[in-house]
């Protein structure tokens, strides 16, 4: 019987774990720090936290997603975080089916970094906060393109790094590594027409395709046979070294000379 | 049968039946001053940009993707091919974001934080000059080009004695590194940074004072202190608009604490003073690895962590000891499991600040591995920064943003 694999998530699993197993964590710490403590205690003037610790010498703040662009706002013009270095998804549909939207700040006048993290369901929509920072606006547009997730009031959303008819959002964990379908498919659905795909047909697709379970034509992989030879003969023998013309001479020490200095 | 191609050719170079008399150029994406597969489409006024919209992709190899389905020590590797020109600040980058996941940053031998930091400062030059060479080329200057490759050849030539490659190192390890320096390469290092300042003076001499290299530079490509904030620019595009924010000096990692370098910055805020910041640069890093050769002398022989449950021991004891090549089997077909958490860690690559973000939720494969490289947002910020510009500045700017296709495309 084959063995059950979920469908909600086809990126690769440890083959083996041992059952009594439990993963350690990474220690969320109480926000002791001095700067952290007191740009905490402004934000939760007026913002509603969900959580609040310190990972790894970094703040971390769980917030609603309605208020990620006043907080920003918040964090921008009285705290200092002036900086949004990064800003991206991470994909829990399987688990809970929300995504986790999280934005690197920096301050660069206290040398702090704070990550503002918030969920949304699957459907819903998140507001751009390119309004505040520029650099939103490619990381927003990648998102997009990675994770399917609309921004609202994005001045240009678009994909960014895939075509723009691309098919599915390649950074969910739904989607396989080596792609899927339509990823197979786009060269020649684009240039012929999906009614092609049967005319055409896997093989001609990817013509340097060998399958690894067809022990004949990937047995040949590196020795190719002539065009329109007999799939069935063996190919030629190549005589690579012949004795009349050597590839290689024989080291003579006599004749050499070495070179005492390199540079 | 002949099949009908349904590829339009939308994508001509000109286009010039528009009705309010603007043209619009499709730059790239195979431009040879565009350092990559950059394409720009601009939209001209006579020879002035009104709107530049920067297109990428052309390189996209889904490196995060891959981050999610490899083990961490697998992936170091693939982190070579982002930035190629100086791959060693990659691989270091990704290193000490899984050493800091993991909690083990302190546990790195002092000996391998040594190497390493000659690794990465050597690859700061390797990069420097690298960007000086096609930049000058972009711009004109032949001959500056070839002395800069010649440099670059000799910085290559000490990788290559230390880690076997030239372009794509892997020379860190999660840990620490994998070899000591081989015998008499600090000799050939030393004889590289005594040649290498003459050798600076000589492209400043070819360069800084050139009449044509000032017109071209001077006043092209300026980034205000609030829009290199705004678009998160780092490095010397942080510090070429003023503002002093050096993540090595900021927030020191590896040895930077202890070492005694300066943070050249200009307000300029021009292509200029980007220039002289690459120039003063490749002279802090020579003055930096001049006092990591003196520190090398007095550290330990250890190379790697001890830490059993993530690194595998030393090749002798896995050799003799049977527990340690167990964990060594586990290690190499499972992979370490990190806690469950997660990471940022920031770092100064040539390029400005490289940073990684992994998610682990204890399994041997990341759950979220973002890279945060610093060309995405020195790309994002040409459209902002071409409009107003001449066709021919474009190349300048874009030389002078210093971006490789690598690690914007991932």
């Amino acid at each position: 019987m084959r063995p059950y694999r979920p469908k909600d998530n086809v990126q690769k699993k440890s083959y083996y774990t041992d059952r009594f197993w439990v993963a350690p964590r990474v220690p969320e710490e109480p926000v002791e720090d001095e700067i952290f403590k007191e740009d905490l205690a402004s934000v939760e003037q007026t913002f509603s936290i969900k959580k609040a610790y310190i990972q790894r010498g970094q703040l971390v703040i769980i917030i609603d997603p309605k208020d990620n662009v006043e907080v920003l706002r918040h964090l921008k013009e009285e705290r200092g975080y002036d900086v949004l270095s990064e800003m991206s998804a991470i994909d829990y549909l399987a688990k809970d089916g929300e995504f986790e939207i999280f934005y690197q700040l920096l301050a660069m006048s206290k040398r702090r970094r704070i990550r503002v993290k918030c969920r949304i369901k699957e459907n819903e929509a998140i507001e751009s906060v390119e309004c505040l920072f520029r650099s939103a606006d490619w990381s927003e547009r990648e998102m997009y393109d990675m994770f399917g997730i609309k921004v609202n009031n994005h001045p240009y959303l678009k994909r960014i790094l895939m075509p723009e008819d691309w098919v599915g959002y390649p950074l969910r964990k739904t989607y396989p590594l080596h792609g899927d379908e339509a990823a197979q498919w786009y060269e020649v659905d684009k240039i012929f027409g999906k009614e092609y795909r049967e005319i055409i047909g896997p093989e001609q697709r990817d013509p340097a395709f060998v399958s690894t379970k067809d022990t004949c034509n990937y047995a040949r992989v590196t020795h190719p046979l002539p065009k329109c030879a007999d799939p069935n003969s063996e190919p030629e023998h190549i005589e690579v070294f012949n004795d009349d013309a050597p590839l290689v001479e024989t080291f003579d020490l006599k004749k050499s000379k070495i070179v005492d200095k390199t540079r | 049968m002949q099949q009908r191609n349904r590829l339009e050719p939308y994508f001509e170079n000109l286009v010039f039946e528009r009705e309010d008399n603007k043209m619009v150029v499709n730059f790239g994406p195979q431009h040879p001053s565009a350092h990559g597969q950059l394409r720009l489409i601009l939209e001209m006024d006579g020879e002035q940009i009104t709107k530049a919209v920067p297109d990428i992709g052309y390189l996209h190899r889904g490196m995060e993707k891959m981050g999610e389905n490899m083990i961490y020590n697998e992936f170091l590797p693939t982190t070579d091919r982002m930035d190629y020109i100086a791959a060693t600040s990659n691989n270091y980058a990704f290193a000490l974001a899984v050493e800091r996941l993991l909690g083990i940053e302190d546990k790195v031998p002092r000996r391998a934080k040594v190497i390493r930091t000659i690794l990465l400062e050597l690859n700061r030059i390797i990069s420097h000059l690298f960007w000086l060479a096609t930049h000058a080329l972009d711009v004109g200057a032949m001959s500056v080009f070839l002395y800069c490759f010649r440099e670059r050849e000799y910085a290559m030539d000490l990788m290559e004695e230390y880690c076997g490659a030239r372009l794509t190192h892997s020379a860190v390890r999660i840990g620490g590194v994998p070899l000591d320096l081989p015998e008499g390469w600090l000799d050939h290092l030393n004889w590289f940074l005594n040649n290498l300042p003459e050798q600076i003076k000589l492209y400043e001499g070819l360069l800084t004072e050139n009449r044509i290299w000032r017109m071209r530079l001077e006043e092209v490509g300026i980034v205000p202190p609030e829009m290199a904030k705004s678009w998160a620019c780092s490095g010397i595009m942080l510090r070429g608009s003023g503002i002093e924010y050096d993540i090595r000096k900021e927030e020191p990692y590896e040895l930077y604490e202890e070492l005694d370098f300066d943070i050249p910055v200009s307000d300029r805020c021009d292509s200029y003073g980007r220039y002289l910041l690459y120039m003063e640069e490749m002279r802090q890093s020579i003055r930096i690895i001049r006092q990591l050769i003196t520190m090398y002398k007095d550290t330990g022989p250890e190379l790697m962590a001890h830490a059993p449950e993530y690194i595998s021991a030393p090749k002798e004891d896995i050799m003799t000891q049977n527990y340690s090549l167990m964990e060594h089997f586990v290690l190499v077909t499972q992979g370490m499991r990190p806690p469950v958490g997660e990471v940022y860690a920031p770092t100064e690559s040539p390029k400005g600040e490289l940073g990684f973000f992994i998610r682990s939720e204890g399994e041997p494969y990341a759950y979220r591995m973002k890279i945060r490289a610093p060309s995405f947002w020195h790309t994002g910020i040409l459209q902002d920064l071409l409009p107003g510009h001449y066709l021919a500045d474009v190349v300048t700017i874009i030389g002078s943003t210093n971006i490789v296709f690598g690690e914007i495309d991932r």
